[in-house]
Order: C-alpha cells, then sequence, then structure tokens
C-alpha cells in the first residue's frame, strides 16, 4: 500500500537561501502527523512543495503514489490544504466560495456537503454573507472549509487556528479528528505545542531545512521525561 | 471540464458583480468620445465615403471591446496574485489548458458584452449598416481573444498593480488609440502610415469596420492573416507561460 505522503531527498534553493536541505518522510495513510519548527524552518515550503505551489530543485515527492510533477492532477485531487496566509476572494459569499471550490476539484453538486461542513465549523449561518464582511477567525475556518470541499484523503492544516478563538478551536479540532477517524491522513503545522501533543500520533521537527527529529509523539517525549513536547521541541532546537 | 467551466463562471461573476464599473463605465466612455468628436467633426469630415460619426462608431466598439477584454484577465490575475486568492486556483488539478481558455473566454464575453453596450449607445447618433456580420464577428472574437490573453500575459507578469497599470497605459492604450479608431491612416503622413502597418489591433479595427462599410484601408483577407497570426503566438506565449508556472509557482 503506497504511503499518504512520500517525501524522498527533497531540496529547494531561494536564491542563496536553501529553504529545504535534503528532507526524506514517510506519512502512513491515516495518521495523524505533525510538522513541527520554528519561523523559516521550512515547513511551509515543504507543503507548499508537495502541494504544487513550489517546485522542488531535486528529490521527489508523492500523495498515494501519485507524484506531484509527473501526476499532478491526481496527486492535487487527493490533497487539501488550509493555507497560512488569511486569503479571500473579496467577490464572493461564504457558499459561493465553497460551491466554486468544489467546482476547481470537479465536483457539480455538492451542497450536501457544504452545508455539513459549514454546520460543522459554526458557518451555517454566514453562508451568504460576502467574504469581505467576515471576521478574522470566520475567514480561517472558510479557508479550512475550501481545503475540505472534496473529501481529499490527505489533508495539510499549515496553522490552521491562528488567529483563532477558543471555541472554534475546540470545533475544528473535534470535526478534524472525526475526519482523521474516518481514515483521512491529517498533517498539521502549528505553534502551538500542546495541540499538536494532544492531537499528533507522530511528529517532525523541522530547523534549518532539515529534519531533526522524528517519531512517534509518545516515544519524543519519553526521551524527555516529565516535559512537555514545548521541552523537546526546545532542547531539540537548541542542539 | 467542470474545473475549466467553474473557473469561467467564476470569472463572469467576478466582472458581473461590479458591472457598473466593468461595462456601464466604459460604454459611457466611448459615448463621450463619440458626442465630443463626432460634434467637433461631423459635417467636415468624410471617410470612406461615410460620415465621420458612422465612421467612428465601429472603431470606439472595437476599441472598447479590446480594452476591456485586456482589463478583465489581467485585473483578474493581479489581484489574485497580490491578495493571495490565487492559491484556490492553482492547488486544484486545472490543467494549463484549461486555465488558458476561461480566463480568455471570460475576457471575451466582457468585451463583447462593452461592445454590444456601446453599440446599443451610440447607434443612434448615425446610419449604421452591416454589410458583412461574418467579418465583423471573426475580428471581434480574435480581437478580444488576442487581448485576454496578453491581459493574461499582463496579469502574469506584473507583481504590483502599478506595473500592470504601466503595461495598460504605456502599451494597450497607444496601440488602441493609434489603431485608426479616430481617423483613416490614409489621412496620414507617409511615414506614419508605415508606422500603422506595424500595429496588429490597427488590423483588428480595420476589420471590424470592413463589417460595417464594406471598405477598409486594407484587405480583410490580410488584417484576418495578421489577427490570426497574432492569436496564435499570444496563445502559444501564454499557454507556455501556464505550462512553467511562470510567476505563479516558485
Amino acid at each position: 500500500m503506497a504511503a499518504a505522503v512520500s517525501i524522498v531527498d527533497v531540496v529547494k534553493n531561494f536564491g542563496m537561501l536553501r529553504a529545504l536541505d535534503g528532507v526524506s518522510l514517510e506519512i502512513a495513510e491515516g495518521e495523524f502527523f505533525g510538522l513541527l519548527g520554528p519561523n523559516g524552518a521550512g515547513k511551509t515550503t515543504l507543503i507548499s512543495t508537495l502541494a504544487g505551489l513550489v517546485r522542488a530543485d531535486s528529490g521527489s515527492l508523492s500523495v498515494l503514489g501519485h507524484d506531484v510533477v509527473r501526476d499532478y492532477r491526481k496527486a492535487r485531487s487527493l490533497l487539501g490544504v488550509v493555507p497560512q496566509e488569511l486569503v479571500f476572494d473579496p467577490f464572493f459569499s461564504v457558499r459561493e466560495t465553497l460551491r466554486i471550490q468544489s467546482g476547481y476539484f470537479g465536483l457539480r453538486h455538492n451542497d450536501a456537503w457544504i452545508d455539513e461542513i459549514l454546520e460543522n465549523l459554526d458557518l451555517a449561518g454566514k453562508a451568504n454573507v460576502n467574504m469581505r464582511r467576515l471576521s478574522g477567525g470566520m475567514k480561517r475556518r472558510v479557508l479550512v472549509a475550501q481545503a475540505l470541499v472534496h473529501k481529499p484523503p490527505v489533508i495539510v492544516l499549515d496553522e490552521p487556528t491562528a488567529g483563532v478563538d477558543v471555541e472554534l478551536r475546540q470545533g475544528l479540532w473535534q470535526f478534524v479528528r472525526r475526519l482523521n477517524g474516518e481514515g483521512h491522513t491529517i498533517i498539521l503545522t502549528t505553534h502551538y505545542l500542546e495541540e499538536a501533543e494532544a492531537l499528533c500520533g507522530r511528529i517532525a521537527l523541522m530547523k534549518q531545512g532539515r529534519v531533526v527529529a522524528l517519531d512517534t509523539t509518545a516515544n519524543l517525549m519519553a526521551a524527555h521525561p516529565g516535559g512537555t513536547l514545548e521541552d523537546v521541541f526546545v532542547r531539540t532546537m537548541q542542539q | 471540464m467542470i474545473g475549466f467551466w467553474t473557473l469561467f463562471y467564476k470569472e463572469m461573476l467576478r466582472f458581473w458583480k461590479v458591472a457598473f464599473q466593468t461595462v456601464a463605465s466604459p460604454v459611457l466612455t466611448a459615448l463621450l468620445y463619440l458626442l465630443i468628436f463626432g460634434h467637433v467633426l461631423d459635417g467636415h469630415v468624410e471617410v470612406h465615403g461615410v460620415s465621420y460619426t458612422s465612421f467612428l462608431i465601429p472603431g470606439l466598439v472595437m476599441m472598447q471591446m479590446l480594452q476591456n477584454a485586456f482589463a478583465n484577465s489581467s485585473s483578474s490575475l493581479i489581484q489574485a496574485k497580490v491578495t493571495g486568492s490565487i492559491v484556490f486556483v492553482l492547488l486544484p488539478p486545472i490543467p494549463y489548458g484549461a486555465f488558458f481558455a476561461a480566463y480568455v473566454l471570460a475576457s471575451l464575453v466582457r468585451g463583447l458584452m462593452v461592445g454590444v453596450g456601446v453599440l446599443a449607445a451610440t447607434v443612434w447618433f448615425a446610419e449604421i449598416s452591416v454589410v458583412a456580420p461574418l467579418w465583423l464577428m471573426v475580428f471581434a472574437i480574435l480581437g478580444g481573444a488576442i487581448l485576454g490573453a496578453l491581459g493574461m500575459i499582463a496579469g502574469l507578469w506584473a507583481e504590483k498593480f502599478d506595473q500592470l497599470a504601466g503595461f495598460q497605459n504605456f502599451l494597450i492604450m497607444p496601440l488602441t488609440m493609434l489603431s485608426g479608431v479616430f481617423y483613416s491612416i490614409h489621412s496620414l503622413p507617409a511615414f506614419w502610415q508605415r508606422v500603422s502597418h506595424y500595429n496588429p489591433v490597427f488590423y483588428m479595427i480595420d476589420g471590424f469596420r470592413y463589417g460595417f462599410f464594406g471598405v477598409s484601408d486594407v484587405a480583410p483577407e490580410i488584417s484576418l492573416a495578421v489577427v490570426v497570426a497574432c492569436f496564435a503566438a499570444v496563445s502559444i506565449l501564454t499557454l507556455a507561460l501556464l505550462k512553467r508556472g511562470w510567476k505563479l509557482r516558485a
């Protein structure tokens, strides 16, 4: 069985800056995987490379066995990405945005699933509101909804709870846990380490474009008895 | 195909939601041109055997059509790039050919809507007949498609709104306004006549005008050959840039 995500020796340079320095990772289907690291570690570049937004200089990446360059259409259809930046199209309402996003993935009649997403993300009351009129937290929810419209088997959440209130966080994690329980693979980047500790079965720690630690959350924690994931993170980054 | 139709629908919806700015405004601008130039020159100037106002109307229709086709794709792309919402069309599995077709087709539709609007607003001021409707439609469609594709190149290239404004004001505006919209190139000195023949927009407007009056500065077959060649060249370039992900994918 193909891994949900396979990343082999990926290198990416931006001019003189080496953003990814030979990253290799394999994430199994159904995992709840954490990708952690300080700002500039290369997490978003790695996610962008997986999503086809950035092209690797060397190495290969695949989603459920489909190479993200050679077989990009299949790979992208299997992936849902919540971008880190709070971006939106100011011309459309929430429902229009989700219908359009469904269409991009080849889905014409998707209202039943859209309604379910809206309900789960507490957006049902805002369905017909223009994106410009939403608060930052609401816009973040719509970004999550957009990534889920095509029920992707692999979901990448790039800091999905930044600037989001506690209530939504809890609702979001409940929904994402449910999706994970139904077999969706989840890849999470976050600076809220307690969230990663509570949710992720396995974690990769990145620093300066490299994976510097990769293990189950339990094993990482066991290496620092009595400590939290934050302690593990800080010590690993200091090494 | 659903991805293509959705992107096309989104682009249509985008300009239709601000139709006052994207359709009504260029119609008003063209009407003002007609009122000013028509009032000043009608009765003094006759071109190709028709009154100046009659001569001017097809040129204004085509000019607005071309400028708005360009504005549609270019503004949509630059806005999406600057705000970051371009990721919504880059993440899905939309092939670059469908991406190209959706943007160009939506630009063409906006151009045609503006053209029909300008014609409807100006036709009351002079006698207008359509001698060769097929020629008229061919030049309208090809001209709109060329400028729609050119708008994509500008939108891909520009990283800021002022770069796009530069492209529009220093290239597209002069090309369209100095293309025989307001005059027959036979009224120009020999040097400027020769220069006009290097302007592809001249052939679009001259061929389009032939559809109305059955007369033109150059034979419509020659204009058609130039316009088809331009369409092929601009399309190939745009498709190549999209395939590479030029300024879209790092």
